[in-house]
């Protein structure tokens, strides 16, 4: 069956003149109120445009680091295990970029899903890679689950508001992609 | 939500391949569809390929022009299979003009290619809409509602699910019903209202709209200003044409 459109200009007219002025009021009546965009922080998620879920996690070699306390850098939080090909693959990368951004603010976090690694074999692998950034240990894997860890390696772009600007799942990441993300979130003023 | 699935050393992105799906779909459907009204289905087929081709590589191309340094040092990150490396709106506007390009070089004729190209589009549209689905992205405004659904740490709209229907409605209502007669262009303009006009209604759901002054949500203002130019263009193109004057 084939629908046609009312032959009679004025009708049509009509018609135009009355959806869009429909379309128009809605669009109205669902502005965003200006207490929705100015309200702070946005919440806690791992995902683009949400809050980074705060943590605090022991190093390997001693100390503690918590998330909240680099506000002001811009961190790239990354989780990974030794096991992990794609994450073998992309650590040289991420240790080129952290030495030519560490001085302008920029922080890497190298999460290790200890629960699902160990110790021994993260330690190894650091000293493989002669890896220079702090590493994290997840022994619970609660900070896993916290960023809904899927697919190893996970990596999330954190600006300096403590904002998440972009998440890359799954590797290996290339040294382009990894600068240009960095350079992404060292954008944002401290 | 269920984005990525391992197969042996492989990720798979489950909303990647949801929309080769509908590419796939889509792209089965306008050919069909370019058959049934006479035209070059091989022509219609490949305006398809070379646009989404030149979209891909145009989105990863504006994405490095921007970073340039970056791939000027390292040019094989062009090839990453990233997707969070491109830039889709320039790779959209570059897609579609190098879509255009091809169909006047191989002289399609305007009105009856897009109708060829409405289903595909609206087939693809729902495939999108699952997409987002299997992503989480698209994700709808907080709302404790009997229908709820529990995603980025809080009950939202089921925003992606309510897409999906939108976009399926349309399907159904252009491809039973289509408007206007074969290949005068109706239909494809039926395809786009329908769509701006569910993205108009649906995005007040959404909780990731962009916000222009005022409160109002980018995606609202821009699916107005398509449907207007729709409607307009339907009023046009569904009076009859006039006789071309006899010549001397």
């Amino acid at each position: 069956m084939i629908a046609t459109l009312p032959q009679d200009t004025r009708r049509w007219t009509t018609v135009m003149a009355v959806v869009l002025a429909l379309g128009t009021v809605w669009t109205f009546l669902s502005r965003v109120p200006p207490a929705a965009t100015t309200g702070g922080a946005p919440p806690p998620s791992a995902r683009e445009g949400f809050s980074a879920p705060d943590f605090t996690l022991d190093l390997l070699g001693g100390g503690q680091v918590t998330l909240s306390e680099l506000r002001g850098k811009a961190v790239m939080v990354n989780l990974w295990a030794s096991w992990c090909p794609p994450c073998r693959a992309e650590m040289p990368a991420i240790e080129n970029v952290y030495q030519a951004y560490k001085d302008r603010g920029f922080e890497v976090l190298a999460v290790n899903t200890t629960f699902q690694d160990s110790e021994a074999e993260a330690a190894a692998f650091a000293q493989n890679f002669s890896l220079t950034f702090p590493i994290l240990l997840d022994r619970t894997g609660a900070v896993s689950a916290r960023y809904l860890l899927r697919a190893l390696p996970s990596t999330f772009f954190v600006d300096r508001q403590g904002v998440i600007r972009s998440v890359v799942i799954g590797g290996p990441m290339s040294e382009a992609v990894i600068q240009s993300k960095v350079e992404d979130v060292l954008k944002e003023t401290p | 939500m269920f984005p990525f699935f391992r197969l042996g050393p492989v990720l798979v992105q489950l909303p990647g391949l949801a929309l080769l799906g509908g590419v796939w779909v889509g792209s089965s459907l306008a050919e069909k569809e370019a058959a049934r009204l006479k035209l070059n289905a091989a022509d219609v087929y490949n305006l398809i390929f070379y646009g989404l081709g030149a979209g891909v590589i145009g989105a990863r191309l504006a994405y490095a022009a921007r970073y340039l340094s970056a791939y000027l040092t390292n040019p094989l990150g062009l090839f990453a299979l990233t997707p969070a490396t491109l830039y889709p709106d320039a790779g959209l506007v570059i897609g579609v003009a190098l879509a255009a390009l091809f169909g006047w070089r191989r002289k399609l004729p305007l009105r009856p290619t897009l109708d060829a190209l409405a289903p595909g589009l609206a087939a693809f549209l729902v495939a999108l809409g699952l997409a987002h689905v299997l992503s989480g992205d698209a994700f709808g405004a907080s709302a404790k509602l009997a229908w709820s659904i529990y995603l980025w740490d809080d009950y939202r709209h089921p925003a992606q699910i309510y897409e999906t229907l939108a976009a399926l409605a349309v399907f159904v209502i252009t491809w039973k019903q289509p408007l206007g007669r074969t290949g005068d262009g109706l239909n494809s303009l039926l395809v786009v209202a329908l769509s701006a006009a569910a993205r108009i209604f649906l995005e007040a759901f959404r909780g990731d709209s962009v916000i222009w002054a005022g409160g109002f949500r980018a995606a609202q203002l821009m699916g107005l200003l398509l449907l207007a130019v729709c409607l307009w263009l339907m009023k046009t193109w569904a009076q009859p044409a006039l006789p071309k004057e006899a010549k001397p």
